[in-house]
This record gives structure tokens, sequence and C-alpha cells, in this order.
């Protein structure tokens, strides 16, 4: 295979306790911690290894957002991406707008395979892969934990409720990575040096001259519902008392 | 009136409890008139199933051998080409809805609300965000379907007794050849199933092998509960994946969950929310779990859990 693309979503990193804004007009993002989308980057950890198994020939990761971004677009170079193209905008789109911007970027590179991550853990909307699939009328494999290729096709195992399900897909294809999928590699100094190196693309998101799209408005944000702190027993005797206590047992 | 067509889920033979949670959800949509599409192999008994549902007007049930496996490449152009008639397009925040949904959005061009879980207004709901750590307030611009995933924890399913009209839905979208369904690998388990279970016992990393994890399947054959687990005791391989609780697992809402030697990251807590009365047992007190715990116990697992055990006879 020529070419994987890869998306970096830049996300609040998964160790913050995020918070709602006093006002309730958002959640608290000023100076947390930032990182890759944790899907993300098992997403690239597959791309990297495929081509280092001499699958593939290029990785090619892709961002939407900021200029910040570009700090993600780098850690995914230093991984080891030969190429970075940012989708420069002020504020991320709505996820149907993402999908048409990374379509407009596959129809200029023509990987074939596109691998996200199965959701960005803060919108948490796990869509933007099926939507990118169903727009290029190219298949989809979604929360995937292995994948097989042969020739032109690649067989995914994927991660279901009832356990897991076996797909084989047509290359190209749009395949969403899963926890279990691989463990991604730790970056090392003398990359980070590299990488600095690595063409990193800046393209305009309104020069990708994208369709008006209905965006769902988030009107206001709310921190949910607290369980309280319930009482500590001292041994399993009290445990089966309070449990018979409110009609469990 | 509001048009619904909701997709329903099913293992081929079986409704999957899903789907009555969703009624519950579309039922709340002023002037609901609710649609339930079955697309399977066979999909008599399934059909039969959800027209007994509380609340659904009719159900369309669709054979083919192309349904196999659940497809979203193939099942998506169906519920596009069907999408005329109806005001909103739903499905279950499963695996299998949340394969499918984003796929007919994006067909539709629109977005999709994920993971709807309470409902506002006829545009407006309320989703979690952020492993559950906010809720966000979202609404539906006016002239486009509206296209969702329900969160199933936050409903309680309809009940059966209704006999909805069932009716052939012949469908003329391409079948795509670029996807094919090979197998389906699923734990068989006599114990309740995890998403439905009214008891669940879950185990943690601490358990340290898949031999320990016993204590768990011994503590939840006495209470008749289903098994779950923490994501660390997924990866360590002590259990299957389909047992993992949390963001990334099975966002389950039982009466009784019983957490064993889980420390309660966010991850794990956000499939949990809505559990009734959640125990904890942890050696470490200052465990974040016991944040959350409507009863904690400090103690080692290994002596605990087959003194609770035994003391359940
Ligand atoms: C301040 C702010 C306000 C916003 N307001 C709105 C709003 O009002 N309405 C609205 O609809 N949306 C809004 N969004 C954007 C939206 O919520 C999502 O961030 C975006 O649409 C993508 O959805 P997701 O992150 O849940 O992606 P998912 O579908 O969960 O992502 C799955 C995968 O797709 C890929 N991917 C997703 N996004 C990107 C990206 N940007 N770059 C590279 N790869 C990506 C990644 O591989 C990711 O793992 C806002 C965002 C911000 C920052
Ligand atoms: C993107 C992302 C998604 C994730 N999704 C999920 C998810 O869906 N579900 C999930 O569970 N996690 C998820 N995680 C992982 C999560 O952050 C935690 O790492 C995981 O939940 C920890 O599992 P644990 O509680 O079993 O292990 P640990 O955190 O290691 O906790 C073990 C606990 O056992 C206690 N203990 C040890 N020995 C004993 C003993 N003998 N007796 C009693 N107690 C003992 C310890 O005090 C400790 O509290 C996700 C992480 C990321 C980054």
């Amino acid at each position: 295979m020529e070419k994987i693309l890869v998306g970096l979503k830049r996300v609040v990193d998964y160790n913050v306790r995020v918070r709602v804004k006093g006002d309730g007009s958002g959640v608290e993002t000023e100076g947390v911690k930032m990182s890759i989308n944790p899907f993300d980057e098992i997403a690239l950890e597959e791309a990297l290894r495929i081509k280092e198994r001499g699958e593939a020939n290029e990785v090619v990761v892709v961002s939407i957002g900021s200029g910040d971004a570009q700090q993600q677009l780098r850690t995914g170079l230093a991984m080891g991406a030969d190429r970075a193209i940012l989708v420069e905008t002020g504020d991320v789109p709505d996820p149907l707008s993402c999908a048409r911007a990374l379509l407009e970027i596959v129809n200029r590179e023509n990987p074939e395979l596109v691998i996200l991550g199965k959701q960005a853990i803060d919108n948490d909307n796990a869509q933007t892969g099926q939507m990118l699939a169903a727009l290029w009328g190219r298949p989809q494999a979604t929360f995937a934990s292995k994948l097989e290729f042969s020739g032109s096709t690649v067989r995914v195992t994927r991660e279901v409720d009832a356990g897991l399900d076996v797909i084989e897909v047509d290359l190209p294809a749009v395949i969403t990575a899963d926890l279990r999928l691989n463990e991604p590699r730790y970056v090392k100094l003398p990359d980070i040096m590299k990488a600095k190196k690595k063409p990193l693309d800046q393209v305009p998101l309104a020069e990708l001259s994208l369709p008006e799209s209905p965006a769902i408005a988030e009107t206001s944000f709310e921190s949910p519902a607290a369980r309280e702190r319930g009482i500590m027993v001292d041994d399993v005797a009290g445990l089966v008392g309070a449990l018979k206590d409110k009609g469990l047992l | 009136m509001a048009r619904i067509l909701l997709i329903a889920e099913h293992n081929g033979t079986s409704l999957s409890p899903s789907t009555a949670k969703c009624v519950a959800c579309a039922a709340e949509i002023a002037g609901a008139e609710i649609d339930v599409a079955v697309f399977a192999e066979n999909a008599g008994d399934v059909a039969a199933e959800a027209a007994s549902l509380e609340s659904v007007s009719r159900v369309l049930s669709n054979d083919s051998a192309a349904n196999r496996g659940a497809l979203a490449a193939v099942l998506a152009p169906h519920i596009v080409a069907m999408a005329d008639s109806y005001d909103y397009i739903f499905g279950p925040s499963t695996t299998f809805g949340k394969d499918l949904m984003p796929r007919v959005a994006a067909l539709l061009g629109v977005n999709q609300v994920s993971d709807i879980m309470s409902v506002e207004g006829e545009r407006t709901f309320k989703r979690p965000i952020y492993a559950g750590s906010a809720v966000v307030t979202v609404e539906v611009p006016a002239g486009v379907p509206v296209v969702a995933t329900i969160r199933t924890a936050s409903f309680r399913a309809v009940s059966a007794g209704n006999s909805a009209p069932v009716e052939t839905l012949e469908v003329s979208a391409d079948v795509p050849e670029h996807t094919r369904y090979i197998a389906s690998e699923t734990g068989k388990s006599d114990r309740p199933d995890l998403q439905s279970a009214s008891r669940v016992v879950a185990g943690g990393r601490a358990l340290g092998s898949e031999e320990s994890f016993d204590l768990i399947y011994r503590l939840a054959d006495k209470l008749e509960a289903g098994v779950g687990a923490s994501r660390a005791a997924v990866d360590a391989g002590y259990v299957p994946n389909e047992m993992q609780v949390g963001q990334t697992g099975r966002i389950i809402a039982p009466d009784l969950y019983i957490a064993i030697g889980i420390s309660g990251a966010i991850q794990h807590l956000t499939g949990i929310k809505d559990a009734g009365t959640i125990v904890a047992i942890n050696k470490d007190e200052e465990a974040p779990i016991f944040e959350v715990a409507d009863i904690g116990l400090v103690g080692d697992l290994f002596n605990v859990v087959p003194e609770l055990t035994e003391a359940l006879d």
C-alpha cells in the first residue's frame, strides 16, 4: 500500500478532571494539559507498524484545529509519521464538517487506508470515521482490535458489545481504532529533534470550501448529578446488613 | 405529530433489551408515532417481539441474507431510502447503533446527536461529554431530520403487551460488496446479560489472574448477578472484552453494582453512574471508588470476597 492517513485530534488529556465553567458556557480548558486523543495515538501506532512491516510506504497525519494542534502533529511526527497536515480553523467544526474536511484531504492524498480513533475523548461523539466512510462511499470497520492484510483486503476484528465480530473490507477503507489494537510507543528525545525537520503543511479550512452544514448547537453545559458519598462498613457482616437494609438481599 | 423511525437491535433470534429502552426515550417526544424497523435474515420472531412493545405504532420487517452481521454499509442505504417519511431516526448507543447511525447521518447530510440521556424538547436533548464529567444541552437546527443514538442506561424499558401491526419492508438500495461479514465470537455464558442484569459484580486489576477471577464468578452466581470488569482486568487478559464496563465498554444501570479491586477511574465510573446502589470493596481507603460508593468496605478482597460469598448461603 502506498499511503495511510491518520487523524490526530488535540484534546484535553485523559488525566485531567474536567470542570464545567461557573456560568455554564462551556468546560474549563484554560491552561489544562492537552494531548493527542488516546485512540488516535493507537491509530497512528498501527499505521506505523504496518509501514515498519513493509506493507505501506508513507504515513501522513492530519489534524483539524487551531495552530496549537501543531504540537500534537509534531508528536505524531516524532512517533514516526512522515508528514503532517494541519487543516487550520479557529474552533473545531461539527463532526460532519470534520468528516467533509477529511474527505477533501483524502481526495488530495489518495490513501488506501484511513485510520481514525473510535471516539474523541472530549466530545465523545464517535461519528467522524463512520461519516467519512459514508461520504467517501467506502467500507468502515469500527472499534478495531486486530487487522490482517492480504492483498487489497483487510480482515478486521471488531470489539462489539456481545464479544468480537470479524469482517472483511476491500481497500480503500476507513478503520477506527479501539483500545486493544496495540500499545502506542513512547517518543524518544532524538525523534523529537528529527521531527522538527519533517514537513508540516497548513491548509486553511476555508480553502476547502465545504458546504454549509447543519451544526447542532450546544446551548448550555452543566455538571452531572453527583453521587453522594455513602456509608463505610467495617466487615462482611456490616456489608450484608447494609444490603438487607436497602432491600437488596 | 412526530414521525419516528427506530432501528431495532437484535442477535438474529431475539430483540436486544436496548430497543425497549429506546422506545421509552422516543415516546417522550411530543406526538410520537414510533415505527420500529427490523433488518434480519429471518426477522419474524424479532419483529413479533418489537410489536409487543408499548408505544410502538408499527413494525417494519425486512428479511434478507444480506442483513447478516448487521453491517452498517449494508443497512445505512436502506434507512436513508426511508428517511423522507420521518422526522426522527433513532438507534441505541450500543456498538451496533454507534457503528450504523453516523453513516446514516452523513448520507443524509446531517450531524448526529450521540448518546441522548434526556429529552428536553422537540429538538433539544442532553448528552454526556468528557466521559460524563459534563452534560451538554444540544439543539438540532430546524428543517433537518434528527438522527440520534440513545444512551440506553438513561431510560427504563417500556413494557410488553402491545400488538402493533407488522408490515413487510421492501428495500431497493443496492447491497455493497466491499464489506463482508465473516464471523462472530460471543462469550457463551449462562449468567445474566451484563447490559440488563439487575445485579452486577465486577472485578479489577487487583484480581491478578484469570484463575482468581473465579472469586468474582462465585459471588456473582450466589447473587444471580452478571459479571463485569475494569479495562485493566480486560487488558491483562483475565476476562474477555465484552465484560468491560466504562467509557469505552458497557454503560450499565443495575440496581446493585459491586466493584471489587477497582480503583474508580473516571473512565470506569462513567459506565456505572446510573446504578442504583454501588458497593466498593478495596484495600486502599483512599481509592476514588469510595467517593461514589453507597456502601464501602476497606479490606483485602482475597479475604472479604470468599467470606461474603459464604455469608450469602
Ligand atoms: C470551542 C468549541 C465549540 C464547539 N462547538 C460545537 C457546536 O456548537 N456544535 C458542534 O456540532 N460541534 C462543536 N464543536 C466541535 C465538536 O464538538 C467536535 O469536537 C468535533 O465535531 C468532532 O467530534 P468528536 O470530537 O466527538 O469526534 P469523534 O467522532 O468522537 O472522533 C473520532 C475520530 O475522528 C478523528 N477526528 C475527530 N475530530 C478530529 C480533528 N479535529 N482532527 C483530526 N481528527 C479528528 C479522530 O481520529 C477521532 O479519534 C466545538 C468544538 C470546540 C472546540
Ligand atoms: C481513553 C481511555 C478509555 C478508558 N476506558 C475505560 C473503560 O471503559 N473502563 C475502565 O474500567 N477503564 C477504562 N480506562 C482505564 C482507566 O483509566 C483505569 O486505568 C482502569 O479503570 C483501572 O482499572 P482498575 O481499577 O482495575 O485498576 P487499578 O487502577 O490498578 O486499581 C486496582 C485497585 O485494586 C485495589 N486493590 C489491590 N489489591 C487489592 C486487594 N487485595 N484487595 C482489595 N483491593 C485491592 C487497589 O487499591 C486499587 O484501587 C480507560 C482509559 C483511557 C485512557
